[in-house]
């Protein structure tokens, strides 16, 4: 029986849900919404300066981490979602959801870079 | 009997040795408030169509023979009552997924084969014989394991299995919860002869976590859960395989 090697994707997708579970909505809340209202307001919570430094800092390599393994949580459940539907999710699929995560973590690290 | 209410069920029949296909047959017959739709099948075998094929024996969802798919949804037909189904037609049809062998009658040989592949039985770790008197264990420790210990092998779980109906080779939902069950036994130290079936991708990673098994089990097992439960030790388990001779993969 061969041994299946999902365990490392699963990880990464556990990983990502985690992050997802805990960040996303303070994520959201504090740069979707309290940043643009304050800034409506003439209050700057979070300037492209201090943004920026913080970016530059270990901040920036865990914005990638964050970003990436939220990209793998998505990718690997549009992968089985494929599955679940009937629709053939083989090589080619998984191919193209995991290399979409793994693009966008290098785009992420790549801004993260041009800073 | 006079205003007796009657119901038609629409069976799905087949004889290999003389069909083509499956196809439905309409019967009608008396019910009352408490007739399961078992009674309703042996109904029309002692009086209709003694060559009407189903298996059943215990008649109280103990035995998990009479399993079928009721109205599209894998049930016990000693626990489906035709009252729910009234005023019908309700379809009765052999379980899905599973090879039929007559009529209602489908063939367990893959699933029987996957029992005894996983080593689903207590495996003590050390030589015991009755003289040694009861193998005790506290209620906590019975509590680990004792609803998957409920599964009576009734197959309603690989009905519902969409991954069972894509690919056979998957280990299916009994089974790998029955797995659990041994393996979370303080009594048992056969972890190892199972870990190769947990760990395949037609073990525990086959799951998709799409939790119909768990809906249907009459018995309250969630296999669902046990396969998901079991997925964070395959992990551990595959980490640790760099680190183990055997990779991790025990006897196959």
């Amino acid at each position: 029986m061969r041994r299946s090697h999902e365990p490392l994707l699963w990880l990464l997708f556990g990983a990502g849900g985690l992050l997802a579970a805990w960040l996303g909505p303070a994520l959201i809340l504090f740069t979707g919404i309290l940043v643009p209202i304050a800034a409506e307001r003439g209050v700057t919570l979070l300037g492209y300066e201090a943004a920026r430094g913080l970016l530059q800092g270990p901040a920036g390599l865990a914005a990638v981490a964050v970003v990436t393994l939220l990209l793998f949580h998505a990718a690997h459940r549009i992968h089985h979602t494929l599955h679940d539907l009937g629709l053939p999710a083989g090589r080619r699929t998984r191919l193209g959801c995991y290399g979409a995560a793994v693009a966008g973590g290098a785009l992420a690290a790549a801004a993260v870079l041009a800073l | 009997m006079a205003g007796e209410r009657t119901i038609t069920l629409e069976v799905q029949r087949f004889h290999p040795e003389a069909d083509e296909a499956p196809y439905l047959q309409p019967y009608t017959i008396p019910f009352s408030e408490g007739t399961s739709v078992l009674e309703g099948l042996q109904h029309i075998k002692d009086r209709l169509d003694g060559s009407l094929t189903f298996r059943w024996s215990c008649r109280m969802a103990v035995c998990g023979s009479c399993g079928c798919m009721i109205d599209g949804e894998p049930a016990l037909a000693c626990r489906a009552f035709l009252r729910d189904y009234a005023p019908g037609p309700v379809r009765v049809a052999p379980l899905d997924h599973l090879p039929i062998r007559r009529d209602l009658v489908v063939d367990q040989s893959d699933f029987l084969a996957k029992l005894e592949r996983a080593r689903t039985y207590l495996i003590p770790a050390d030589e015991r014989t009755p003289a040694d008197g009861a193998y005790r264990q506290t209620p906590e420790e019975m509590a680990d394991y004792y609803d998957y210990a409920q599964c009576i092998n009734c197959l309603l779980c690989y009905a519902a299995c969409p991954q069972y109906g894509w690919d056979q080779a998957f280990t299916g939902p009994a089974v790998l919860a029955l797995v659990q069950r041994y393996d979370l036994d303080s009594r048992d130290a056969g972890k190892d002869a199972r870990r190769a079936v947990v760990n395949a991708d037609t073990g525990v990673w086959g799951c998709t976590l799409v939790g119909y098994c768990s809906e249907v089990c009459p018995k309250g097992v969630d296999p669902a859960r046990a396969i998901n439960q079991r997925k964070p030790a395959s992990v551990a388990d595959y980490l640790l395989g760099w680190l183990r001779p055997s990779g991790g993969e025990g006897t196959p």
